[in-house]
């Protein structure tokens, strides 16, 4: 880069401010895509939504590798063979990470100083499932400040008439005492 | 193994801007039209172009690689386009290079851009569609949430405390005061890091990079037209990358795997035997503070929980033994993802070629590495360059 | 049992439903905003003159896509003059709906220009319409044009 670019470089870019982009100083034009999916869940997934409405949580075992795979897939992405057979697993499991969130998915601020709980989602590793068989899920009614990382959590589930064969058929997950 | 050797003969950046007026179109073509000005070349030398934009929800244009395509001097020409996440920008250095080692072409333009700033409420949003749509998406995540998770798991198995973790925040924008298309070089203190908004703990506003628009452009040369061009070509000696399980909740996030088999690859390939002896400067990919400490050590150019005593011994910084993000990386110069990847490989070269100005490190580095990171915390890209 | 025998035949195979909650707002351009400002302003068009192509763009772009030199701000005056190079008339929205009232579409060019646009043909029914004939755009009042492709309500045949 010589200077003779260095100094080009200020007039590539016309920086504008939110304002004159959401304000109309510039000519812009708009659109809202307004699209809709409906996205297959497939057999491994649609069993893993009927399981939840049931109140419990299944995988798929892989007989090659020898791991029970959660959420249930219908091929071992390792092995890359047909999984095997159905594995009931248990709804408790540890936190292998987590996070306490101050804003919500699309960056807007939640309102901690006006008492709103921060998000806590966390890595949750399920019992009954391999060593490492995470799955993505809410830590809540503790104190952020009171998650650790390897504490023993259970799922929290909405009464069975409410839960309708989805991941927040459990509403979120609570701590509970050492495994024994 | 039968590859022709690689040089990149020029290369082109605009000014990284949160909200820039110009069109997809138009940020492509200042960032190409600079590169092959500055190595007084003209679109008629070029064979074919390699174009990388990372989703198509940020841009909010369905097939953006086309939107790019004539100003990346693609008119009438053979254009392809990549994407792999954050990797995209490294990756079309990689496919640039692929398109000309193989005999196929001699030259080839790699432009990568983003525009970011057409999303609203926030880019951010646009990510929500990357989780999966049944067993992750109801919980409706962001981003910021899985770096968060990571950078948790990261400290947590070193035992890196995160006020440590923040002097890269200051280091690279420090760095980035000198690059001309910085959007946000500043003098910071780790207090200010510290200080700054809470976004999803541990990870602060100052440990993230900003959303921005920006485009980058290089120019690749088999070596008989290298050679006709430039008296310092910059040889690409070196590629790899490799794709992790899309599983992400069952991998150990501590470790980035997928970053030491691209490395490996690349490595292998340019006859590197002792990566953090032969590589004298370095652009790991740092969207966040812990990102390019977790990517060193995945790079083997920092041992496993070693990182963090090597950037605090100002191992990392410009004037020490592996100068690391001298651009200002992604927290300094801005992230326009696929653009802010293609930069790094930019600033290795004009750095290899002794032209960095005042971001220049000393001792005439001859051997660097540029990577990336990408798609759902999975991808590794790796290049290695040699003056 | 194969994979494929275990996908077929499944009553329980279910969807999510789900959509992509983003908006979005683009800028012109640097052309761009020339061009629409122009139009807004003045209810008159531009292009932009690459002299060593002999090409002018219409719209105009700061660049010529045959020889990269930056022809930002070579603007020339465009007359609000076309014919029409090709056309269909559409039954259905843009979503598959029936249209009330079909619409007629055309790539435009633009008489001494190498370009044109896409726009809706209007004052005129499809039978009467062919290709070759010549149109010219009719523009929304000054007062109701916010810079943008719908300041020009359609083309009509001249």
């Amino acid at each position: 880069m010589d200077i003779k670019h260095q100094k080009k470089i200020d007039k590539t870019v016309t920086s504008l401010r939110k304002k004159d982009v959401t304000g109309g100083k510039v000519v812009t034009e708009s659109w809202e895509p307004n699209l809709e999916y409906a996205w297959d869940n497939g057999p491994a997934i649609s069993r893993y939504l009927a399981e939840l409405k049931k109140g419990k949580l299944i995988g798929k075992r892989c007989n090659k590798c020898d791991r029970v795979l959660l959420p249930p897939r219908m091929f071992c992405e390792i092995c890359w063979r047909p999984t095997d057979e159905w594995v009931y697993v248990e709804d408790t499991g540890t936190v292998n990470t987590f996070c306490i969130s101050h804003v919500d998915w699309k960056a807007g601020r939640l309102n901690i100083k006006g008492g709103v709980r921060p998000f806590t989602p966390a890595v949750i590793e399920i019992d009954g499932a391999s060593k490492g068989m995470g799955i993505l899920h809410m830590i809540d009614k503790t104190n952020p400040k009171n998650i650790k990382m390897g504490m023993r959590v259970k799922a929290v589930w909405k009464p069975a008439e409410k839960r309708e064969g989805s991941i927040t058929d459990i509403e979120y997950f609570k701590p509970i005492g050492k495994k024994k | 193994m039968g590859y022709r050797k690689v040089a990149v003969v020029g290369a082109g950046i605009t000014k990284f801007a949160r909200y820039a007026q110009e069109t997809v179109s138009e940020l492509s073509y200042e960032a190409t039209k600079m590169a092959l000005d500055s190595c007084e070349m003209n679109l008629s030398q070029i064979d074919c172009v390699s174009v990388g934009t990372a989703p198509d929800a940020f841009d909010g244009i369905h097939m953006n690689g086309e939107a790019m395509a004539e100003g990346s001097g693609g008119w009438c020409k053979p254009v392809m386009r990549n994407y792999v996440g954050g990797g995209t920008g490294v990756m079309s250095a990689i496919h640039g290079w692929q398109h000309v080692a193989s005999g196929m072409f001699d030259t080839c333009l790699v432009v990568a851009e983003e525009k970011m700033s057409s999303a609203f409420p926030h880019p951010a949003g646009a990510f929500l569609t990357i989780f999966d749509h049944t067993t992750e998406q109801p919980l409706m995540p962001t981003l910021l949430w899985i770096f968060a998770i990571e950078m948790q798991r990261f400290m947590a198995t070193h035992g890196y405390d995160k006020k440590d973790i923040a002097r890269v925040a200051v280091k690279n924008k420090g760095n980035a005061l000198n690059h001309p298309s910085a959007q946000l070089g500043a003098e910071i203190t780790v207090e200010d890091v510290l200080n700054s908004e809470i976004m999803a703990y541990p990870v602060n506003r100052l440990d993230v990079s900003p959303t921005s628009d920006g485009a980058v452009a290089l120019v690749l040369a088999a070596e008989h037209v290298a050679r006709r061009v430039t008296e310092k070509p910059v040889w690409i000696d070196g590629v790899g990358h490799a794709l992790d399980s899309a599983y992400w909740c069952t991998r150990d996030l501590y470790y980035p795997d997928y970053v030491e088999v691209a490395a490996r690859k690349a490595y292998e390939m340019a006859g590197i035997k002792e990566p953090h002896k032969e590589i004298h400067i370095a652009e790991p990919y740092d969207p966040f503070t812990y990102k390019e400490l977790h990517h060193l050590e995945g790079l083997q150019l920092a041992p496993r929980g070693g990182s963090v005593k090597m950037l605090m011994d100002g191992h990392f910084d410009r004037d020490g033994n592996l100068p690391t993000c001298p651009s200002g990386g992604l927290l300094g110069v801005g992230n326009p993802i696929a653009a802010a990847g293609l930069m790094k490989v930019a600033e290795i070269f004009w750095q290899l070629r002794g032209e960095a100005g005042k971001r220049q490190v000393p001792g005439q580095p001859k051997c660097g590495l540029a990577q990336a990171w990408g798609d759902l915390m999975q991808v590794g890209t790796v290049v290695v360059m040699r003056a | 049992m194969a994979l494929i025998e275990r996908l077929q035949n499944r009553p329980d195979a279910t969807y999510w439903p789900g959509k992509i909650p983003m908006t979005y707002i683009y800028t012109a351009g640097r052309a761009g905003e020339a061009f629409f400002k122009k139009l807004r302003d003045s209810g008159k068009f531009i292009g932009a003159r690459c002299e060593d192509c002999d090409l002018t763009y219409f719209p105009p772009r700061i660049f010529c896509e045959c020889c990269f030199n930056r022809i930002e701000g070579n603007w020339v005056n465009v007359k609000n003059r076309g014919v029409v190079h090709t056309l269909t008339i559409c039954h259905e929205t843009y979503d598959d709906k029936p249209k009330e009232t079909p619409s007629i579409v055309a790539f435009i060019r633009f008489e001494d220009t190498d370009g044109g646009m896409f726009h809706r043909l209007g004052d005129v029914d499809y039978e009467d319409c062919y290709i070759g004939m010549p149109v010219e755009a009719v523009l929304k009042p000054k007062t109701q044009r916010k810079g943008g492709i719908l300041d020009i309500k359609h083309f009509r045949p001249l």
